[in-house]
């Protein structure tokens, strides 16, 4: 086929276009971050600031409380995806492997959970926590968190494990392994890349999540990032150098797990093409 | 014939019942802690919401708890802010939905072409999916004010706006900023799953259509479009799903305001619960939503039925 110049350049540029607007927000994001205070309303638009400086990163990790909500953040988004993982690898192989009665049912009901608006939960969950002692607390988060991503992550681990042929662990049962040594031996170290992917999805679920931590956190103790940074910008609403720095750091370990999970996307978002 | 091949296997099945209840029941026991923490976490809170939405429950409100009846759905029913979320509501979710789409489908094609560099500029403008939706909406905020953020002042230049003012706090224009931040974050999601789909087309297709001289266009509305079909309805129809229930980005870049003006039901309802803390009142909203969901998917459902009986 010959190629033409002109369609060439039109797709480069609109290619380039899709980069910009894609990109620019989080740029701007770190230009002002980096921003001088003296000099944020004087050079506002310019692209790019006559000096920069790290004093927004060493006050917000020296002096403000976000180094305890981004640590609080961390063990609610990597706990939730530990207990996710583990519950969804065993409800999606058991998807996967065997056809039994309640199985139709099972799946209904994982999509149910995917079709109806989760704010809903939040007054009742509320009620239901609070004398529990699970409201203000991490652990109450983690126990919301994992049911809430269970269902999608079922569906996805399934996935993994339909695309792993059955005849491996029906040789190695015929071996004489029961079928759990079987799935834990032979067919959970195949799923890897499919257990990676879910910890990856899972993780930035929980990470953004805001509705939820809104209502169940109160204070800064247990305080997650997302309700950290919303409580910030409204107590201190002109410091915007600061809360750019702290965003950028919000930033930080989802883009890690984008670039972890990024191969995954395609089948992830297919599988799960009820959630974003 | 089946019932016989039934006693007859049983028949032969010599395993003791024991070994028989434990191969049978080993599925319910892969998919227990799954379903139990979907049951207590999600189904019981839906029955107890559903509830809720019959009785009166402030949370401020130590005598508050009896059972109303319908009482919060008369007031909902003279509630003018639910009338004006309601129809934000289908406004959102409408030109998020229509904008995503597009653009993502439009993205979708560029990236099928293959060029040098393509893996890092997939992943360059994928980015925007990867960022939590509380620092887009924030982030976006950012950019239309007018003291920290360039827009303002781009509008201002190209003779668009009489002075760099804030579009979030003008009511005739502040539903575009949470949909800007919207479609910004949403369209990898469809670029994505649109792209998936296109890479299964297969190539001959096209080659031969070439070769009978079909032009680009043709080979689009002939091939690609046919082909996409189903993933574009499927993505389509749940996506509306998820995005009208979709609250955060309001929540964080408006509020609702100025005046409910980006008021949609999700964040209406939020609002209702956590800061007027009226759980009753939050829960009689929410059920009312969940019938439109519902009815909105039945009708779906109806309408491919329709279809499927025709062709």
């Amino acid at each position: 086929m010959k190629t033409s110049l002109l369609p060439t350049i039109a797709h480069r540029l609109a290619i380039l276009a899709y980069v910009v607007f894609a990109l620019f927000p989080l740029y701007w994001l770190l230009k002002v971050s980096l921003t001088p205070n003296d000099l944020l309303y004087s050079e506002g638009v310019r692209m790019w600031p006559s000096r920069t400086t790290w004093e927004h990163y060493s006050f917000v990790l020296q002096h403000s409380a976000f180094p305890t909500f981004f640590k609080n953040s961390l063990i609610v988004s990597g706990s939730t995806a530990i207990i996710v993982t583990i519950c969804a690898s065993l409800s999606g192989y058991a998807l996967s492997r065997f056809s039994f009665r309640a199985k139709y049912w099972i799946v209904g009901l994982m999509l149910l959970t995917q079709m109806f608006p989760l704010v809903m939960l939040v007054a009742p969950i509320f009620k239901i926590l609070t004398p529990l002692g699970l409201t203000n607390s991490l652990t109450g988060l983690i126990v919301v968190y994992t049911a809430f991503n269970v269902p999608f992550a079922t569906f996805l681990m399934q996935s993994f494990f339909d695309g792993i042929p059955k005849d491996l662990e029906e040789a190695a049962m015929i071996d004489g392994a029961t079928k759990f040594t079987a799935f834990r031996e032979i067919i959970l170290p195949l799923t890897l890349p499919g257990i990676a992917a879910t910890l990856g999805f899972v993780f930035t679920a929980a990470w953004s999540e805001l509705l939820f931590a809104l209502m169940l956190i109160n204070g800064n103790n247990a305080a997650t990032f997302p309700v950290g940074l919303l409580t910030f910008v409204s107590k201190f609403s002109v410091d915007f150098g600061q809360m750019m720095a702290a965003g950028v750091l919000a930033l930080i370990p989802a883009a890690l797990f984008f670039l972890l999970i990024q191969r995954y996307l395609v089948q992830g978002l297919t599988a799960g093409a009820v959630k974003g | 014939m089946s019932m016989t091949a039934d006693v007859y296997d049983r028949r032969q099945d010599r395993r003791p019942w024991l070994k028989r209840l434990a191969d049978a029941s080993e599925p319910y026991l892969y998919s227990a802690p799954a379903l139990i923490l979907i049951i207590v976490v999600m189904l019981v809170p839906l029955v107890v919401g559903i509830s809720y939405a019959f009785r009166d429950i402030q949370l401020l409100n130590p005598f508050s708890g009896g059972f109303i009846g319908l009482e919060h759905f008369e007031t909902l029913s003279k509630d003018r802010a639910f009338y004006t979320a309601l129809k934000n509501t289908l406004w959102w979710t409408g030109a998020s939905v229509f904008l995503q789409f597009t653009f993502g489908l439009i993205l979708a094609l560029l990236l099928d072409k293959p060029f040098m560099g393509r893996g890092l500029i997939q992943a360059l403008v994928f980015l925007p999916w990867a960022v939590p939706s509380f620092l887009a909406g924030l982030n976006w905020a950012w950019l239309f004010n007018p003291v920290i953020g360039p827009i303002p002042h781009w509008l201002f230049d190209l003779g668009l706006m009489s002075q760099p003012g804030n579009i979030l706090s003008d009511p005739q224009y502040a539903m575009w900023g949470p949909i800007i931040a919207n479609v910004w974050w949403g369209i990898p999601f469809f670029a994505i799953t649109l792209l998936a789909a296109l890479q299964s087309i297969p190539r001959d297709l096209y080659e031969a259509a070439s070769i009978d001289g079909a032009s680009w266009f043709q080979r689009f509305w002939s091939i690609t479009l046919p082909f996409l079909a189903p993933t574009i309805a499927i993505t389509v129809l749940l996506r509306t799903v998820w995005i009208s229930n979709f609250a955060d980005l309001i929540v964080v870049m408006t509020g609702g305001g100025p005046a409910d003006r980006t008021q949609i039901v999700a964040s209406y309802i939020f609002t209702q619960a956590f800061k007027a803390l009226d759980f009753g009142y939050a829960s009689a909203i929410a059920l009312v939503l969940l019938v439109l969901l519902l009815a909105y998917s039945m009708l779906i459902i109806l309408l491919r039925q329709t279809l499927l009986n025709k062709g």
